[in-house]
């Protein structure tokens, strides 16, 4: 039994110690061509396609992702997360990263639009957002701190419709699995989840002129405490380049259904 | 000869009374359990702190959470102290399965048993579709929900605390109630009860910390809107997403109620064994 335990613990002190440092074993193996990238939720499906045209113009490259709420990899970012590029839905979360100099000049690479969400089959019947101000609805928006949020609240103001949702989520995926659910009787979300969701879910389109754009600019993240990486810092200024001027990303994101970001 | 040197040796471990290969691991436990909550102390804005946690949406939030932790408690108590019972005295079949199963939410990660809930009690779910589609009633986004995700998430600190001391209750004593003719009704308020009253209290206040403290089943399956089925973790985490330093005040308020709850309880039923 104890020697059981002994081993146990051995056992578990190597995959421990060496899972915090995983430079230690087998280190000289590959060069330092690993980039993360810290991105909105709302890029979860496109970015990876993205990653993968990049890796195939530039091989040897490694792309590992962090997909979150805005905020909340903003929040990452500004705590010192290991992390070499972010790319945000909205330029007001981004200009917390310039303003404290932690992201360098970041650029507009797509736009995006709302939607209303509605499970398979539409049972609360939703047509317009004036559908939305009918009392008993189960409505769920993000909550306005993050760029979702702030949209949905936008458009509420902008059509002087006087919702109140019966919640507000903290992740526009969140919010998009309780409708495909059926847990909501619709949701806002961006034309580009919806989109991305297929035949789980339906939407009903906002006309342009009650409809808001949203901004998604992306940025290579500042590295103070490692100021002679240069080779990270090109690498990631190279992926930034590629998300916002390539043709190739330019037809995928407009494949995922992202305006264009001029 | 031996005995001599035996003794010796026990004088000397007695003197030196932490041995180092315990206390350097011990004292390193105890750092990192207590530096981030200084970290948190340190770092509250306490000019800001008055006008922050007096706030309309900070004390409907507080006042929720206190709700709906002390009714998830009650509901708790109202199953849990019998189920535990039921364990205790392996009154149903499979008492080792069972023992397990009634665990799993204390195991599982909350988010899991948020989906989970979903599943079961969501408006397309196992039982809550039949209860949506004949009744209208919903779960999801009530105050109702955020119960039943706390209760779910809590009730096994409940059970297994309380199992702990039905079991080791001496039979004796109620076989003694029951000779002089107690009922089992009697028997168990005015014997059991009463014997695993430190256990049970133990149990309630791990039950309502657990539950006060939910975030992740209570975020999934009752989703987030201010007096309603936003609590003060769920506060906290909306709050970090926008200002860090209302976060930090309202994680303070959370921490000095827990700590001034096990404070207060300490002296009456929280002692240690060995006093």
């Amino acid at each position: 039994m104890n020697k059981v335990l002994r081993v146990f613990v051995a056992v578990a002190l190597v995959v421990g110690l060496s899972a915090l440092f995983p430079g230690a074993s087998g280190a000289a193996t590959k060069p330092n061509t690993e980039l993360t990238v810290s991105a909105a939720a709302s890029l979860t499906d496109v970015f990876p396609v993205i990653a993968a045209a990049f890796i195939k113009r530039y091989p040897d490259t490694e792309i590992k992702f962090n997909f979150a709420g805005s905020s909340t990899i903003m929040n990452q970012v500004m705590a010192g997360a290991p992390v070499d590029v972010v790319a945000t839905a909205s330029e007001s979360t981004m200009q917390i990263g310039v303003d404290s100099k932690q992201v360098l000049r970041p650029l507009i690479f797509a736009r995006n639009s709302m939607a209303i969400a509605v499970p398979a089959g539409n049972p609360a019947n939703i047509k317009s957002l004036a559908d939305l101000e009918r009392g008993g609805l189960f409505l769920g928006v993000c909550d306005p701190v993050i760029p979702c949020g702030a949209a949905a609240v936008e458009i509420f103001a902008k059509n002087k419709l006087n919702i109140t949702p019966v919640t507000r989520e903290l992740d526009v995926r969140a919010l998009l699995g309780k409708v495909i659910s059926g847990d909501l009787d619709a949701g806002i979300v961006y034309i580009t989840d919806v989109k991305a969701a297929g035949s789980q879910v339906e939407f009903v389109e906002i006309p342009v002129k009650e409809n808001v754009m949203t901004t998604y600019p992306i940025a290579t993240v500042t590295d103070p405490e490692n100021v002679g990486d240069k080779q990270n810092t090109e690498l990631s200024n190279r992926f930034v380049n590629f998300v916002r001027f390539s043709t190739t990303s330019q037809a995928i994101l407009r494949a995922f259904g992202f305006a264009k970001p001029w | 000869m031996v005995s001599r040197s035996l003794g010796k040796n026990v004088d000397k471990l007695r003197r030196q009374r932490s041995p180092l290969f315990l206390l350097i691991p011990g004292i390193i436990a105890l750092v990192f359990l207590l530096i981030p909550l200084i970290a948190l102390i340190a770092q509250t804005p306490w000019e800001a702190f008055p006008r922050i946690i007096s706030s309309p949406e900070a004390l409907e939030a507080l006042r929720l959470s206190l709700i709906t932790s002390l009714v998830a408690t009650g509901f708790a108590a109202v199953f849990g102290i019998p189920m535990a019972w039921l364990l205790a005295r392996e009154a149903l079949p499979f008492t080792g399965l069972l023992r397990a199963l009634v665990i799993v939410p204390l195991l599982l990660p909350p988010v899991v048993s948020g989906v989970a809930l979903l599943e079961a009690l969501g408006r397309r779910g196992l039982v809550g579709g039949f209860l949506y589609n004949n009744f209208g009633i919903t779960f999801p986004f009530t105050t109702v929900g955020v119960v039943i995700a706390t209760t779910f998430v809590a009730m096994p600190f409940l059970i297994i605390t309380l199992e702990g001391g039905f079991r080791s209750l001496h039979r004796r004593y109620e076989d003694a109630a029951a000779t002089l003719g107690a009922s089992h009704r009697r028997i168990f308020f005015r014997v059991t009860m009463p014997m695993v009253a430190p256990a049970a209290v133990a149990g309630l206040v791990l039950c309502w910390a657990r539950a006060l403290g939910e975030f992740g089943a209570t975020i999934t399956f009752a989703g987030n809107f201010p007096g309603v089925t936003q609590t003060m973790p769920l506060a906290v985490y909306t709050a970090l997403e926008s200002d860090r330093s209302v976060a930090i005040a309202l994680s303070l308020v959370l921490l000095v109620v827990s700590v001034g709850v096990l404070v207060a309880l300490r002296g009456r039923y929280l002692q240690s064994r060995a006093s």
